[in-house]
């Protein structure tokens, strides 16, 4: 702990079990404590959902641990909890503090992050978030029902408005504030580390597409994350200090009047969707990297458009700060914005198009390897392109106009930054496992787990598309309050058995993983002969990952199937000539 | 394995294809004016990305099992700038022209004012209920004030009975509008956010606290269409749902005469 | 697994052989296996991006300030107290104090560097303290949080720049702390060079907050 508080990277290696498991500063521990609590986040999260879609699906039905059957404030308290813990405990946390942390010193060839002490204080942070959010269940009036996007007023008036907005609330600001900040901290460690750490040799340009994708992620992380502190500030003061932020005047609920004036509800959305939308590539840029990567690798063909993948990814970052508005289309907000919200939105298609196209790129022509990663990876691209797709509805405001707050965008969400990223979560999970643990997952449970879930999220998200086209509004409880809903109820039906399925399996993934964890094959040091840095040391990789010796990288980051060489594929720190490609 | 996957993914694309097609469960038909732009607009992208996901899913199912590992020589390339630039332009092309072609309909429905015969209806939403209130005879909105507004005394709205033109305001849970005649809706909130949403009128409005949002719209179509609340707006959002009501001009008269306020 | 992802073993992982690797040892870089001077440039590079993410964080409230006054009707501005312009000197002053500081550092005179230190450190107590006093005054003038939006914004930005500044003056502290126990060498000059880099941001904030509350009223 010499060098606790500094840059350093080497810091000696700890003993006894506290400081090395518990508060390590080892960034491959800290990535491993991301990951399980992103692992315990989901959990949670599914389990939620499975209560949704039980209470959706047989409303009349009594389930346990509700007391009986559930009732509609218990419902949108789990919708509202379902979406911050996988949004920000799941999607945010696994793919960057998880994979991130792991990976991205290793494959730039620095021996830890920029500042390891950050980086501990961020994932503790973080698990504080994550406590005090699930403590909102506990609490007198229980979870809050405003829905993961918290719109005041719902939000900001307290228990007047309904069960869980009164202490239930106030947990959740303070963990999404808590959050942030947790956030910010490593989206700095991430961003320094990138510039200022890589090894000789490991210019920009010879980055892997993963590093790529966490460095602009980090970016958007430190832009956005702010933002939505601020918002969450400012709506605490609302709730706590009586200020009128957020609460407009005259409001009466319940015929109590209340007694804030003057604010704007307008404003959270703006400042919430401000942050709100790079959110959504925060959770699906890891995925895209860590997917590319993959491709490329179980392809046996370097990544096609490596400076076009580079390209895409900072425009879907930059342009995806100026579309923040689509998802206020109908909110009140002017309508001339309106229009240049969804051009700009129409305009991140484009990048995202791109990406398609090269992934399609790099598969032709190439030899292509179907172990699990390489499974999820084209999983990923399929449900990237279906949910990418039913983007283009919602990003025009004319036809925003039906679709809006309907299982259409439930679909469309779930499909592209849910599913999608989780897919790439499962490849990356397959992928680094060896190198993280030591040992090799089971492939046939992977491809279990992998056909399930693929042709399961298919059938669970897919009817979503039509009961949006028929009408059907999200965050209801049942059908039963409108008339039209009935003829969807089959549907529902549908939709719960195929989501009992697909939990189910996830058992199987979570025996795998325990399960391979001791008595996996063992990992050597390349078992998928890819090229980067990680595959060049032991698995797992030292205390200081490189042993004292740091590695110099002589090539691009995806040189497989090169003519002439002696394998197929060259690592980055091999001398051997690879033709000029440019 | 690949031969598998490839045949999923193809048949995944055509099931979900199929079922799109047939339209099984879909939008009833519009009463509108913007319904004819909309379901044509609507169609038009449907077509576009359901080419799209066709080439694309099947392009997938194509890669895989044309390339899986049979120990065939890989060609080795780092891409093709050309190619980056025909496709960038191509998407960019369809996708700008996509949201540009819809345009018209967000522009009648946001950027036109209403017309100036249009009947005025003030649309209010509260936890779980819906209110609609018509000016009267005098065709003035009368006073309102938030410390009135109790449902309990038969006055959810809060009308100031002080002021004359609040005296002949009418106040219902449901809206009724007459048939053939353009309609403003004033959308207002007495508590948190609610959606006005009809589907055969295909439009949906924020009602937002605060705000007077507007929407205007002419129902060509008598009947009785449900309005179901599209923003979660608390516990019983899921039934918190009232009907439109569109009727010939006369018995609309007659059904606003029957229920004039008796002060 | 297939055989032959056992038999392929990447060729320069088990050593130093093949070129693919240097002795970090021998590099004569005692501080790691990093490049000379990358942990000193790493400080001052999460130092930029900090102050970056802080950007963010007071232009959401600007923006809500603008919005929110654009639309209230009860907005009533802050008469700003006077005893604010020389809090305001006294920020800028410790800023002068602090830029004293950091040569006196490096040029290696360190009675001189005491003193310069001392100083800010007493400037930026100063402020908070009169910071502190302007709050009071505000509220003995009736003027309190939520009072109207104008005065939430009011303490709300003022007190995030405290809160901010506070982390300034604990990091001084540090540095104090550093120079007691004759430790503050040239090997320090990071730290205190990016604490200077923090605490004339810190004054360039204030000057904007003053800036929006005053002319944006």
């Amino acid at each position: 702990m010499s060098h606790a508080s500094g840059a350093h990277a080497v810091h000696a290696a700890p003993t006894g079990f506290i400081w090395k498991y518990i508060f390590s500063l080892d960034h491959k521990v800290i990535g491993i404590q991301y990951y399980l609590l992103a692992l315990t986040a989901v959990w949670t999260g599914m389990i939620l959902s499975l209560y949704m879609r039980l209470r959706l699906a047989w409303p009349s039905a009594e389930l346990p641990l509700m007391g009986g059957i559930m009732t509609p404030e218990q419902y949108i308290a789990m919708v509202t909890m379902h979406g911050t813990i996988m949004v920000f405990f799941v999607l945010t946390t696994a793919p960057m503090g998880g994979f991130g942390n792991y990976i991205l010193p290793i494959q730039i060839g620095a021996l830890d992050m920029a500042f390891p002490l950050l980086n501990m204080l961020s994932f503790w942070v973080t698990f504080v978030a994550f406590i005090v959010m699930l403590s909102a269940f506990f609490v007198t009036g229980g979870a809050p029902t405003s829905g993961w996007t918290g719109y005041p007023p719902l939000s900001a008036v307290g228990e007047v408005a309904g069960p869980g907005l009164g202490l239930g609330q106030t947990l959740w600001i303070v963990s999404i504030a808590l959050f942030c900040v947790g956030a910010l901290l490593g989206a700095l460690n991430f961003i320094t580390t990138t510039l200022d750490l890589r090894t000789k040799g490991m210019t920009l340009m010879r980055m892997p597409l993963t590093v790529w994708s966490w460095f602009i992620t980090s970016i958007l992380g430190l832009l956005a994350f702010g933002v939505l502190l601020a918002a969450g500030v400012l709506l605490l003061m609302d709730r706590v200090a009586g200020t009128s932020f957020f609460i407009p005047g005259g409001l009466v609920i319940s015929e109590q009047i209340i007694s804030h004036k003057g604010g704007s509800p307008l404003l959270w959305q703006h400042l919430f969707w401000f942050f709100g939308h790079p959110e959504v590539y925060i959770a699906i840029l890891p995925g895209m990297g860590a997917v590319s990567h993959i491709l490329s690798t179980f392809a046996r063909k370097p990544v096609f458009g490596y400076k076009a993948m580079v390209l895409a990814m900072s425009s879907i970052g930059a342009v995806g700060f100026m579309v923040w508005g689509h998802h206020m289309f109908i909110s009140g907000m002017s309508p001339y914005t309106a229009i240049a919200f969804s051009v700009l939105t129409l305009s991140i298609g484009i990048p995202s198009a791109i990406k398609t196209f090269n992934w399609l790129g790099t598969l032709i022509g190439g030899k292509i390897r179907l172990h699990t990663p390489m499974l999820y990876s084209l999983g990923f691209v399929s449900l990237f392109v279906t949910g990418g797709l039913s983007g283009i509805f919602l990003g025009q405001p004319s036809l925003d106009l039906y679709l809006h707050d309907t299982y259409f965008v439930v679909a469309h969400f779930h499909m592209v930054m849910g599913v999608a990223a989780i897919f790439g979560i499962f490849a990356a999970s397959h992928f680094w496992f060896p190198k993280m643990f030591g040992r090799m997952m089971s492939e046939p449970l992977g491809k279990i787990h992998f056909w399930v879930t693929f042709i399961g999220v298919y059938a669970i998200f897919m009817p979503m598309h039509y009961m949006g086209i028929a009408g059907h509004p999200r965050r209801y409880a049942e059908t039963s309050g409108v008339e039209y809903l009935g003829a969807l109820q089959p549907l529902h039906v549908i939709i719960t058995i195929a989501v009992i399925v697909v939990i189910a399996v996830q058992f199987v993934f979570l025996f795998n993983f325990i399960w391979s964890l001791f008595r996996g094959e063992k990992a050597s040091i390349n078992p998928w002969e890819s090229t980067t840095l990680e595959w060049t040391v032991p698995s797992p990789p030292p205390h200081d990952n490189f042993g004292g010796k740091l590695p110099v990288v002589y090539h691009g980051p995806y040189e497989y199937s090169v003519p002439g060489a002696s394998a197929d594929f060259i690592m980055q720190t091999s001398t051997e000539k690879v033709p000029d490609h440019h | 394995m690949a031969v598998l996957l490839a045949g999923v993914i193809a048949v995944i694309t055509l099931v979900s294809m199929y079922l799109f097609s047939v339209e099984a469960w879909w939008m009833p038909p519009y009463i509108s004016e913007y319904g004819q732009a909309y379901d044509a607009h609507f169609h038009l992208t449907m077509i576009i990305c359901g080419i799209i996901f066709f080439l694309a899913q099947l392009g997938l199912a194509y890669a895989i099992f044309r390339y899986r590992d049979r120990g065939q020589k890989v060609s080795y390339s780092h891409g093709n700038n050309t190619l980056e630039v025909v496709w960038t332009l191509a998407t960019a092309v369809l996708f700008w022209g996509i949201v540009l072609w819809g345009t018209h309909i967000w522009a009648s429905v946001h950027l036109e004012a209403a017309p100036s015969n249009a009947v005025q209806i003030e649309a209010w939403g509260q936890q779980f209920a819906w209110y609609f209130r018509y000016p009267g005879p005098d065709g003035k909105f009368g006073t309102i004030k938030p410390e009135l507004m109790k449902e309990s005394s038969g006055n959810p709205l809060g009308l100031d009975l002080t002021d004359q033109a609040a005296l002949d305001d009418v106040v219902m849970p449901i809206v009724a509008v007459p048939v053939n005649r353009p309609v403003e809706l004033i959308l207002r909130s007495k508590d948190v956010i609610h959606n006005f949403f009809v589907r055969e009128l295909r439009i949906k409005q924020d009602l937002v606290p605060g705000l007077e949002n507007r929407l205007h719209f002419t129902a060509s179509q008598t009947g009785r269409f449900e309005v179901p609340c599209s923003e979660l707006c608390g516990l019983g959002h899921y039934q918190m749902r009232t009907f439109l009501d569109v009727k010939p001009e006369a018995e609309f008269n007659s059904w606003l005469q029957e229920n004039a306020p008796q002060y | 697994m297939a055989d032959t992802l056992a038999q392929h073993k990447p060729f320069i992982a088990d050593g130093g052989h093949g070129g693919g690797i240097i002795d970090a040892a021998g590099s004569g870089d005692p501080g790691g296996g990093h490049p000379h001077g990358a942990s000193r440039r790493a400080y001052r590079t999460g130092m930029w991006f900090s102050m970056l993410g802080i950007c963010m964080f007071f232009l959401a409230f600007t923006s809500s300030y603008i919005v929110r006054s654009g639309l209230s009707d009860d907005w009533v501005p802050v008469a700003i107290p006077s005893l604010m312009w020389w809090t305001t000197l006294l920020l800028i002053a410790s800023s002068l104090t602090m830029e004293k500081t950091r040569r006196a550092l490096s040029s290696g005179h360190r009675a001189e560097l005491n003193q310069w230190l001392g100083a800010t450190l007493l400037l930026g107590f100063g402020f908070l303290v009169g910071q502190v006093a302007v709050w009071r005054e505000l509220a003995s003038r009736g003027v309190f949080l939520t009072t109207n939006p104008s005065s939430s914004f009011f303490y709300l930005l003022t007190a995030s720049h405290g809160i901010h500044l506070l982390g300034g003056v604990l990091a001084l502290l540090y540095i104090a702390r550093e120079a007691w126990l004759y430790r503050l060498g040239p090997a320090k000059r990071t730290l205190v060079e990016v604490t200077a880099m923090y605490w004339h941001f810190m004054d360039g904030l204030w000057v904007y907050i003053l800036m929006l509350l005053w002319l944006w009223r």
